[in-house]
């Protein structure tokens, strides 16, 4: 019998399920630590700067990965950015549709070389484009908990 | 280079430090649900214990009866011939006495150990062991080399599973013996 | 073989701890710069990186190994990531080996990293995979099984005691005072051990290595390379890997002969004949205590069945005729699965290098070993290495 039918008849039980049961609780580390700080204590972002090779990482590093050297100074860099790109979401992750649709984009944050991928509010999803100026919108500080949703969104900048 | 004159990296944190968060974290509880399939030879194998059988593949090159059953030998690398019962009896290769669950939990005081052995089934090749539980005896008693058999669940608690058989108790009641010191702690 | 000669010429490691507040990628880099700093190269000089780490659950990240990169170096370089469970650190060298040893990279970085303290509610709980989901996890087992149904096979096989096994752990955990990555150092006698709560008999607590978080990483350099940075360079004289059957329950548990077969393979390579005379120092993996000597019988460092009396002698001591574990190994140091194995490589650089401090074992050792172990009690990983 050829090696293909012999191993194809099947009258069995044919699947076994099961999970593998663990989770996870995740320090920030160094830096993130200390950018998340920042965004409890004072709703501002951190970078932190390489004067070797001119970039300003957001979110910060303690070192930077093209030169390798360590990075001591950490700047606030604030809150202002532009949209550098973004997506329209309209299912949830179990695929059923969302309440309302999601804009989520990568958000630039202005004079640094880094950014964070956040949700936009406060603006259509026809009228997103590309460079469009935003800023980061907070909870109160009182309901802040040190992270990333510690920050409701960015909406458009109000000059 | 000298270790003793460098400075290491690492900031060790104390689980206190996690509780009284002197820390900031984020915790992430996935959700990892699994469907293994489980082939032509264990689909027989959980088929054959739902029956209250323990069956086995033979090699016809290398003649060996192999539990658990497989379509291909992983010695001589090309499919196996047939299948072959085997006993429900078998000899303890080796065994642990328990105290500690999978999570790392310590069993509560008047919970028993568990008792979990390799256990080289009789009609497969010498040396083919599964892992299994003991039950039935005395931590103290157990010994390498001691005789079982399966005790299995009733036929209609069976499901077509490994846990059909509860667990492998002695053949005979072993005599008391000295008791090996630190197994019951 | 036709293969070019490869040194390791640097070397970095972190503390070892139970848990770290950074992160992987902090950990990687602080292992990493430092072995870059320790022979004066930049992240430039580099031409490849390969980093090992062991499952992904241990972290929580999946694809850990892209994830590390950038704290191993590898911005825009040539990289891998290897894993063979527990063996994973010594087969981090021998993976950047083939790098340079082919003729592709002269100086490639080797790192290995471990952050178990993110895996709740204990790493240990990430292990229940390491069995087959349909024939054994039914049984709700922990790793501690497999340990503890080797180490009686083993004990039965030979006659071995529980106080003969715990002796290990009392020479490594001493030995680890003098190692400033040391996680639980500390000086114990047998009695401790063996009085110590017993998790699975006969396994107690203090017969076990910790959770670990760490990383260690060395660097690798070709001859014409290695001989312009360092006048100490150390030659990766041989290597070798072997894997046996998933099947463990069949496998003889009390002898492993994958770390045997591995070890011929290295010591073929290395031109070595009696190993038991001609290596200097060795570092077994040995996250339990009977593991040493189990493995020290692999390598054929001694008779089998005979390694417990030879610990009881002395033998194995710092100063005794073949050191064993001089580093304090994973039961003193610590075991973040991964960075283990590279910490004992690290640690026969140093000593064959006369660089290794308190823990300097006497004689100007010029030849020794490293051994690691893992996946599902099948993997061994041998590496030699040899200052000449």
């Amino acid at each position: 019998m050829a090696t293909t039918e012999k191993m194809s008849k099947n009258t069995s039980p044919t699947h076994w399920e099961g999970e593998i049961p663990v989770n996870y609780i995740y320090t920030y580390g160094l830096a993130g630590e200390a950018f998340f700080r920042a965004v409890k204590d004072k709703g501002t972002f951190l970078g932190a700067r390489c004067d070797a090779c001119d970039i300003t990482f957001v979110p910060p590093k303690i070192y930077c990965d093209r030169c390798f050297e360590e990075l001591k100074k950490f700047i606030d860099v604030g809150t202002v950015g532009y949209v550098d790109t973004f997506t329209v979401s309209f299912k949830n992750m179990d695929g059923s549709d969302k309440t309302r649709p999601r804009i989520l984009a990568m958000i630039k944050i202005e004079g640094t070389d880094g950014g964070i991928i956040h949700y936009l509010e406060g603006i259509g999803i026809e009228e997103v484009a590309l460079g469009l100026p935003v800023q980061a919108i907070f909870k109160p500080k009182n309901q802040r908990k040190g992270g990333i949703e510690d920050i409701l969104g960015f909406e458009p900048l109000k000059r | 280079m000298d270790l003793d004159t460098c400075e290491l990296g690492g900031t060790p944190l104390k689980s206190s430090d996690f509780e009284k968060c002197k820390v900031l974290t984020t915790e992430w509880k996935p959700n990892l649900g699994y469907a293994w399939d489980n082939g032509v030879a264990i689909g027989r194998y959980l088929a054959e214990l739902k029956e209250g059988r323990i069956i086995a593949r033979v090699c016809h090159e290398c003649h060996r009866i192999m539990l658990p059953p497989r379509m291909f030998c992983e010695l001589c690398f090309r499919p196996t011939d047939e299948w072959a019962y085997v006993e429900d009896t078998g000899v303890v290769n080796t065994f642990s006495i328990a105290r500690v669950n999978w999570d790392a939990s310590r069993r509560g005081p008047k919970e028993p150990p568990l008792m979990p052995a390799v256990i080289e089934i009789d009609g497969a090749t010498k040396g083919m062991g599964i892992m299994h539980m003991l039950g039935e005896v005395d931590p103290d008693d157990v010994t390498i080399g001691m005789k079982v058999r399966a005790v299995w669940k009733k036929p209609e608690d069976r499901t077509g599973a490994i846990t059909d058989i509860l667990y492998f108790k002695p053949i005979r009641a072993a005599a008391p013996k000295k008791a090996a010191a630190g197994r019951k702690r | 073989m036709g293969m070019r000669k490869v040194a390791i010429v640097g070397a970095g490691i972190t503390k070892f701890v139970r848990r770290a507040q950074e992160t992987g990628k902090e950990l990687s880099w602080q292992a990493s710069k430092m072995a870059l700093d320790s022979c004066g190269l930049s992240l430039d000089d580099v031409d490849m990186v390969t980093l090992g780490t062991a499952p992904d659950a241990f972290d929580g990240v999946h694809m850990k190994g892209e994830y590390l990169a950038d704290g191993a170096g590898a911005h825009r370089k040539p990289y891998m990531r290897h894993y063979v469970g527990g063996g994973t650190g010594v087969f981090s060298p021998i993976h950047g080996w083939f790098h340079v040893a082919s003729g592709m990279a002269d100086i490639c970085l080797v790192v290995a990293e471990e952050k178990m303290s993110s895996c709740h509610p204990h790493p240990q709980g990430a292990f229940l995979t390491i069995f087959d989901h349909t024939t054994e996890q039914p049984l709700k087992p922990t790793l501690i099984w497999i340990f503890a149904l080797e180490m009686n096979r083993y004990m039965q096989t030979y006659g071995i005691s529980k106080a003969d096994i715990a002796r290990v752990s009392v020479k490594n955990k001493g030995n680890a005072l003098d190692h400033p990555s040391a996680q639980v150092a500390e000086k114990i006698t047998v009695e401790d051990v063996l009085a110590s709560e017993t998790l699975c008999w006969p396994v107690n607590r203090l017969d076990i290595s910790p959770a670990s978080d760490g990383a260690a990483a060395v660097v690798l350099a070709s001859e014409r390379v290695a001989r312009r940075l360092t006048d100490k360079p150390v030659w990766i004289d041989g290597v070798g890997f072997a894997i046996d059957t998933a099947y463990w329950a069949t496998r003889d548990l009390a002898y492993p002969r994958y770390v045997e077969t591995a070890a011929r393979m290295a010591y073929d390579m290395a031109g070595i004949k009696e190993p038991a005379k001609e290596i200097h120092v060795a570092e077994p993996y040995d996250p339990f205590d009977y593991k040493e000597l189990h493995h020290m019988e692999g390598l054929m460092l001694c008779p089998r069945g005979e390694a417990a009396r030879l610990t009881a002698e002395g033998y194995t001591a710092r100063d005794g005729n073949l050191p064993i574990c001089p580093s304090g190994g994973a039961l003193g140091v610590g075991n973040p699965i991964a960075a283990t194995g590279l910490m004992k490589v690290i640690e026969i650089f140093l000593q064959l290098r006369g660089e290794a401090g308190k823990r300097q074992v006497p004689g100007k050792p010029t030849c020794g070993l490293a051994q690691a172990w893992g996946d599902l009690m099948q993997m061994g990983t041998v590496i030699v290495l040899r200052s000449h």
